[in-house]
């Protein structure tokens, strides 16, 4: 660069960024506007980020016992359960493997690993039916086990946390083991408290996945609100088929509901999430 | 378990203790590891195998039979019969339903890959080079927001985005401030192409009846629908946010005084992006391309909420339509054969895309990109 600099050139700078930002924003504030609009409000003010009158209809028909039947409590619990346990396992048994694979030397490590790796790149696109076969080969069809156990493991996570572990010296784990220190003890009190960067990052990665995850749920459901998640329940309210008519600020709301717990976990760990896209950047 | 990685941390910090226990020789240190090993992945094989590849070849078999979802699917008796390759046949070589289904669907998500994956790209690019620049005062901020979207929910977005875009929403309301009347989006099944030829008068010439594997040459070169476009924008809007992010590590690694010897050489800024930066970063580049192919052919969320495939099949994608077989139509054997012809499309696609990356790492030069155009003549 020139050591002068162009005031121009940064005027441009700031107006395109500006730009882009508002182009990035707007969706999420009309998100949160809407939800505070009624109906009328948000068909006939459709730029308007001012909810003209103030409504709470729809917090109240999500939260309250509101006009609407929809049956927002029972999403909400499965979508906090589904990914809680998911999340809590997935963050274990990955690490566990990766470990494992980075660590430990046993017979067959090698073509485990290359295993992993081919899974991996096998696109999801293409496990809808083979997933609904397996879980109806298993009776577990329509139930929290079928919902849970198949994301509990995933090669990406073992994959990152085997990347990690590699970058790790392993002088200590060896003092650790020196000491008569068994190797799931050395494990679990040496090696994860080292590993805490990785951790949160798969942490992250793990809830923000199963949080957000639909096509998983739509072939092993039967799509009955008792197995609901927030995210398959909004994508049947959306796609019509709760016959609700437009209502656009009920779906904005639930669309933002569904949002929220990702945006603050986003928000509060930034500099994990960033890592994270960069580690699965590494991975295709 | 917290008091165990004290006291684990406790016996490090402490001299080292008398040699009591050292474990050494065959039955020591590395003896357990073996049985340790495979019980730390244990889980991981069990789920891997049980929920992913037994299930493929479950689904591989599936695809060579009728299975239509009540009985099972194993038996080989009525209602699982097997017909050999006959669901594959059907995708590509026999008229009827299920192949001109298919066949749009191809041609719409041809369409939008051609479109998504150059604009995610370049827009990654962009706004990566924005968020670097030296001049620029709350990067963090600027990458805040553009990486967002990428992390919510796809429903979620594309529920916003049907707002949007929906015959009263934002999209047509700022439209119609400069006068301009904006279509009906999520009903418009015109193709881009198409109302490009319409506007210098061709419509449906002769040479476009030409049929290609059932569907006309016209249909084929119709371009993404109105529809789709909308489809488009939205995984434009949110993808480009995670390639800026790698754009943006790629564009860290390039050294200072490459450019700065540029900038003393007198180029422009966009010669310097041209000749300096672009090539740099080729390889962040090709695994943008590669990663946007792999993505853009499963399309699925954003087609399950925005219409279904409406209007008249023009969003439909090759996922969906698996989908759609399989669990809308029970034809369980069809639907499997779809997504295997996906999954090879992808792999090919990206298989493709290694051939030229690992071309890359060779430093291209002038003489070895001479030696290839030489070695393709020769295979040929």
């Amino acid at each position: 660069m020139t050591s002068r600099v162009s005031p121009i050139r940064q005027v441009l700078l700031y107006a395109a960024l500006a730009l882009f930002s508002v182009l990035f924003l707007y969706p999420f504030i009309v998100e949160v506007v809407t939800s505070f609009k009624t109906d009328s409000d948000a068909v006939n003010h459709p730029l308007s980020v001012i909810p003209n009158p103030f409504s709470m209809a729809t917090w109240q028909a999500i939260f309250g016992a509101g006009s609407s039947s929809l049956p927002f409590p029972t999403w909400i619990k499965n979508s906090v359960l589904v990914a809680g346990v998911v999340t809590v396992a997935r963050v274990f048994l990955d690490s566990l493997a990766g470990y494992a694979l980075s660590r430990l030397r046993f017979k067959g490590r090698g073509f485990v690993f290359a295993a992993v790796l081919a899974v991996m790149s096998v696109p999801g696109v293409a496990l809808l039916v083979p997933k609904f076969l397996m879980v109806n080969y298993l009776g577990i069809f329509d139930t929290y086990t079928a919902m849970i156990l198949p994301l509990v493991v995933d090669a990406a996570g073992v994959f990152i946390m085997k990347q990690f572990f590699d970058s790790v010296p392993i002088s200590i784990e060896e003092a650790a083991r020196m000491d008569g220190a068994s190797i799931f003890r050395t494990f679990w009190s040496v090696v994860l408290p080292m590993a805490k960067p990785a951790l949160i990052t798969l942490t992250i990665l793990s809830f923000q996945g199963s949080w957000n995850e639909f096509t998983h749920f739509l072939v092993v459901t039967r799509g009955t609100p008792e197995h609901q998640t927030l995210v398959t329940g909004l994508a049947s309210l959306t796609s019509g088929q709760l016959g609700s008519g437009t209502q656009y600020p009920l779906k904005l709301g639930a669309a933002l509901l569904t949002t929220i717990p990702v945006a603050v976990l986003f928000f509060a760990l930034q500099r994990y999430f960033i890592r994270g896209a960069n580690d699965g950047g590494v991975k295709g | 378990m917290l008091a165990d990685a004290s006291i684990a941390v406790t016996t490090r910090s402490t001299p080292p203790p008398p040699p009591r226990r050292r474990f050494r020789g065959g039955g020591g240190l590395r003896g357990h590891e073996g049985a340790a090993g495979w019980l730390f992945i244990t889980p991981m094989v069990v789920i891997l195998l049980v929920f992913l590849v037994i299930p493929i070849f479950m689904a591989l078999w599936v695809s060579l039979t009728s299975w239509n979802g009540s009985v099972n699917p194993f038996s080989g008796g009525p209602g699982a019969e097997f017909v050999g390759v006959k669901n594959y046949t059907a995708l590509f070589a026999q008229d009827g339903l299920t192949r001109s289904n298919f066949m749009q669907s191809i041609s719409n998500t041809f369409w939008y890959v051609l479109f998504v994956v150059p604009l995610q790209t370049v827009l990654a690019l962009g706004l990566a080079l924005l968020v670097s620049n030296k001049l620029l005062k709350a990067k963090g901020f600027f990458r805040t927001t553009f990486y967002f979207p990428s992390v919510t929910s796809s429903i979620a977005i594309s529920t916003v985005f049907l707002f949007l875009f929906s015959n009263s929403g934002a999209v047509n309301a700022f439209l119609k401030l400069f006068g301009i009347d904006g279509p009906q989006w999520f009903s418009d099944s015109r193709g881009l192409v198409h109302l490009l030829f319409n506007a210098v008068g061709v419509d449906n010439p002769a040479w476009g009846a030409h049929d290609i594997l059932g569907r006309s040459l016209w249909d084929w070169l119709s371009g993404p629908s109105v529809a789709m476009c909308v489809i488009i924008i939205l995984v434009v809007w949110t993808t480009s946010g995670t390639f800026m992010l790698m754009f943006i590590a790629a564009l860290q690694d390039v050294p200072v005084d490459v450019e700065e010897a540029a900038a003393l050489d007198g180029t422009s800024g966009w010669q310097q992006l041209r000749y300096v930066t672009v090539p740099m970063i080729k390889p962040a580049i090709f695994l943008v391309l590669t990663l946007g192919l792999i993505g853009t052919w499963q399309v699925f969320d954003q087609i399950y909420v925005m219409g279904k495939g409406a209007p008249s099949g023009t969003t439909l994608s090759p996922a969906y339509l698996s989908y759609q077989q399989s669990f809308g139509n029970f034809k369980y054997g069809s639907g499997a054969a779809m997504a295997f012809v996906v999954f090879l499309i992808i792999v090919v696609l990206t298989r493709m895309q290694r051939y030229v990356l690992t071309d890359k790492d060779e430093r291209r030069s002038f003489r070895s990109i001479f030696q290839l155009g030489r070695r393709k003549g020769a295979s040929s």
